[in-house]
């Protein structure tokens, strides 16, 4: 058979965890990771990043929307899929992380944008024209009440949702490694290591996200960009991606150590077949690379143009090496056999309804959205530069 | 209670999530078969439906009712254990009125290769060729009986079968 060394059970064979599958985590990582930055103004009280408060939510809302989608496309009758809410199993990981999803989604991140936005919606709701008048009215939901003390309120009750949305981000994003880990028939998969480890790449991947629409949005609107906040930002970037990187380390060691019956074949695995993803991709380039130049950045006084190329450049691999962490784990985990004797290959198709193009059109239509949403609630303060998320 | 009335816009994002919840209870009312539940976490009218399939198999008693040649051979044979419908597929509306189908012969060529085709996945003792190699791309049946496929243990082997197994055609 093609594609295919040694022996393989007939169902192993073909790999039916695509890379939509991969992009699944990777979406959710993101919008995890975002959230945790924007809780980091709201909650931490780290004024520093203040600038990408809002910016951070709406990226977070974007890809929230569009998460679902690669699992709708795997689906080979998606529109079964609501049976999930409707006749929810209580032993279904899926069923109740349906649950989490839709609490995160609405009670969360719409509610906290929200709140925020509440200001602004009510005003443009009197200043605009036309169209877009009834959809800021709508957006208000019929409330013009921005007093003082209304305002006030909101702060409060914008700390509790954050405050709450903390842990229902890491829920949302554990549980897509707990999936993974809870395979017990996975050797590769079965770890309870996973949701931790995918919730820490995560933060990295969502706030090298939000740093990097960050530069780039004020590049495009042609204003400075405020070098205390991605200095800030790289730095807890910094941090998290250390612990990430150790914990996988402590994983892969684990691993070693324990050579369990399934070590020769997953070790013989990571030398050929994923050899580029996860050595060089996901480890030297992605990992290794970005940590020595954030870590030049940290201990080195350097110019601050050379400061935000660096930025630039690690906020970039970082993302490709997340990315290559789940197709690591998701596509890793098909490649080999349960019987340990054998290998498949995956080939990623170009225009099916699981191929390469319908997976750079998921990565591409959240940030349709997110122009839209910046569009419609524009995240920067009117002029002046240097304000608090808190302060409108 | 101007408290109250500043958090007034509160209560609308809440009425926003009464009224998405009482949607989608209206929904779940509607599309929930009303049978669900009923004994399990399944739609219990499935039972029935299920039961009102109709019967595809008649089972091998019923063939050997009528097929008794056949049958005699069968159990002497190697296939002793291999159930009448494993080869020939489903055939209780045969079994129930004979003359409203005839069942057609299987392709031997094609049937044996599922079971008997080689391959390390299978437990060693069991009988397997390499079949290209073994058959010179002849169907099994023109040297094996399929009802009794030990070669010379039923003297109503297939005619062809002595003469091309003579030949040294198999190994
Ligand atoms: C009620 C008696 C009866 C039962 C039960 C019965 N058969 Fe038959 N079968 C016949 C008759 C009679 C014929 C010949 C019909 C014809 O030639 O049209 C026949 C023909 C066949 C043939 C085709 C023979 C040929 O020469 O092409 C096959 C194969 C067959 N039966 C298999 C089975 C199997 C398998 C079963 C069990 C599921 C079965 N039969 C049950 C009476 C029966
Ligand atoms: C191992 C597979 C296998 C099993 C088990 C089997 N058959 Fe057959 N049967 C065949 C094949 C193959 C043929 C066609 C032979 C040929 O092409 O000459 C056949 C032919 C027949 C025929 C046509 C007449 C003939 O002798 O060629 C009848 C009737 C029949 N089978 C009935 C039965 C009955 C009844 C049983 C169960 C007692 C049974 N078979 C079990 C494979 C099987
Ligand atoms: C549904 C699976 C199945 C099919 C189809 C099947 N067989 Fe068999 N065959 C068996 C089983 C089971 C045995 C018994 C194995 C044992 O005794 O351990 C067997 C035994 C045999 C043996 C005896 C081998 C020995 O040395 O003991 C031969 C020869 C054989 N089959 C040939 C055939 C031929 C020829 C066909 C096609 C007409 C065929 N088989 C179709 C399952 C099948
Ligand atoms: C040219 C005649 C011929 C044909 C055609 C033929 N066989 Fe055989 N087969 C034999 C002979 C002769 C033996 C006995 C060899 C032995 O006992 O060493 C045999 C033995 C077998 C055995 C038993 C092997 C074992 O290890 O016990 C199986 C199984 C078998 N054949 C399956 C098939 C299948 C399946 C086909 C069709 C793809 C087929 N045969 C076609 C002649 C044939």
């Amino acid at each position: 058979m093609s594609g295919v060394e040694g022996y393989m059970y007939p169902n192993e064979v073909t790999l039916y965890w695509s890379v939509l599958i991969v992009l699944y985590p990777y979406i959710t990582g993101l919008v995890a990771g975002a959230f945790i930055l924007a809780s980091l103004v709201r909650v931490f009280r780290v004024q520093a990043v203040a600038p990408t408060y809002r910016l951070a939510l709406l990226t977070a809302l974007s890809f929230l929307l569009v998460a679902p989608l690669p699992l709708q496309f795997h689906l080979g009758h998606p529109e079964r899929s609501p049976e999930m809410y409707f006749t929810p199993h209580a032993t279904s990981a899926m069923a109740m992380f349906g649950y989490v999803y839709l609490w995160y989604l609405m009670a969360v991140l719409v509610f906290e944008i929200w709140l925020d936005y509440r200001r602004e919606i009510v005003l443009r709701s009197q200043q605009s024209k036309g169209l877009l008048r009834l959809v800021y009215k709508v957006m208000t939901l019929g409330s013009n009440n921005i007093s003082e003390r209304s305002l006030h309120i909101d702060e409060k009750v914008g700390w509790i949702v954050t405050l709450v949305g903390i842990p229902s981000a890491f829920l949302l994003h554990g549980y897509v490694g707990f999936i993974f880990g809870s395979i017990k028939a996975n050797p590769w998969w079965s770890s309870p290591l996973m949701p931790v480890v995918f919730i820490f790449s995560a933060m990295v991947s969502g706030i090298a996200g939000v740093m990097l629409l960050y530069m780039a949005l004020t590049k495009l609107r042609k204003q400075a960009i405020d070098i205390r906040c991605v200095d800030t930002i790289a730095m807890y970037m910094f941090y998290i991606f250390i612990i990430d990187f150790s914990l996988e380390m402590l994983d892969l060691v684990h691993r070693i150590y324990e050579a369990d019956e399934s070590f020769r074949s997953l070790n013989f695995m990571v030398h050929t077949k994923l050899y580029f993803s996860q050595i060089v991709l996901q480890i030297v380039v992605g990992t290794l690379v970005p940590l020595v130049l954030l870590f030049l950045t940290q201990v080195v006084k350097l110019a601050e143009i050379a400061r935000k190329r660096i930025y630039v450049l690690s906020g970039s691999l970082i993302l490709i090496s997340v990315f290559a962490m789940r197709w690591n784990v998701v596509i890793g985990g098909q490649l080999f056999s349960k019987s340990f004797l054998g290998y498949t290959t995956y080939k990623v198709d170009l225009v099916t309804k699981e191929g390469l193009l319908v997976a750079i059109g998921f990565i591409i239509l959240p940030l349709v959205f997110l122009w839209a949403l910046v569009k419609l609630l524009p995240p920067w303060p009117p002029q002046s530069k240097h304000q608090t998320a808190s302060g409108d | 209670m101007s408290g109250l009335k500043d958090a007034g816009h509160l209560f609308r994002f809440l009425g926003l999530f009464v009224i998405a919840f009482l949607v989608f209870w209206l929904i779940r009312g509607y599309v929930v078969p009303k049978s669900f539940g009923e004994y399990g976490h399944y739609r219990g009218a499935a039972i029935t439906d299920i039961a009102n399939h109709p019967v595809k198999f008649a089972g091998h008693q019923a063939c050997e009712q009528c097929h008794t040649d056949i049958a005699d051979t069968k159990t002497k044979g190697a296939h002793a254990h291999v159930n009448c419908e494993a080869c020939h597929g489903a055939l209780a509306q045969h079994a129930n009125d004979p003359t409203s189908m005839t069942p057609v012969k299987p392709d031997s060529a094609v049937l044996c290769a599922r079971c008997h085709t080689a391959s390390a996945a299978k437990p060693k003792g069991f009988p397997q060729v390499d079949i290209a190699d073994h058959s010179n791309g002849l169907p099994c049946a023109t040297c094996h009986n399929p009802h009794s496929p030990v070669i010379g243990s039923d003297a109503k082997t297939t005619d062809a079968a002595s003469a091309t197994a003579a030949t040294g055609g198999a190994k």
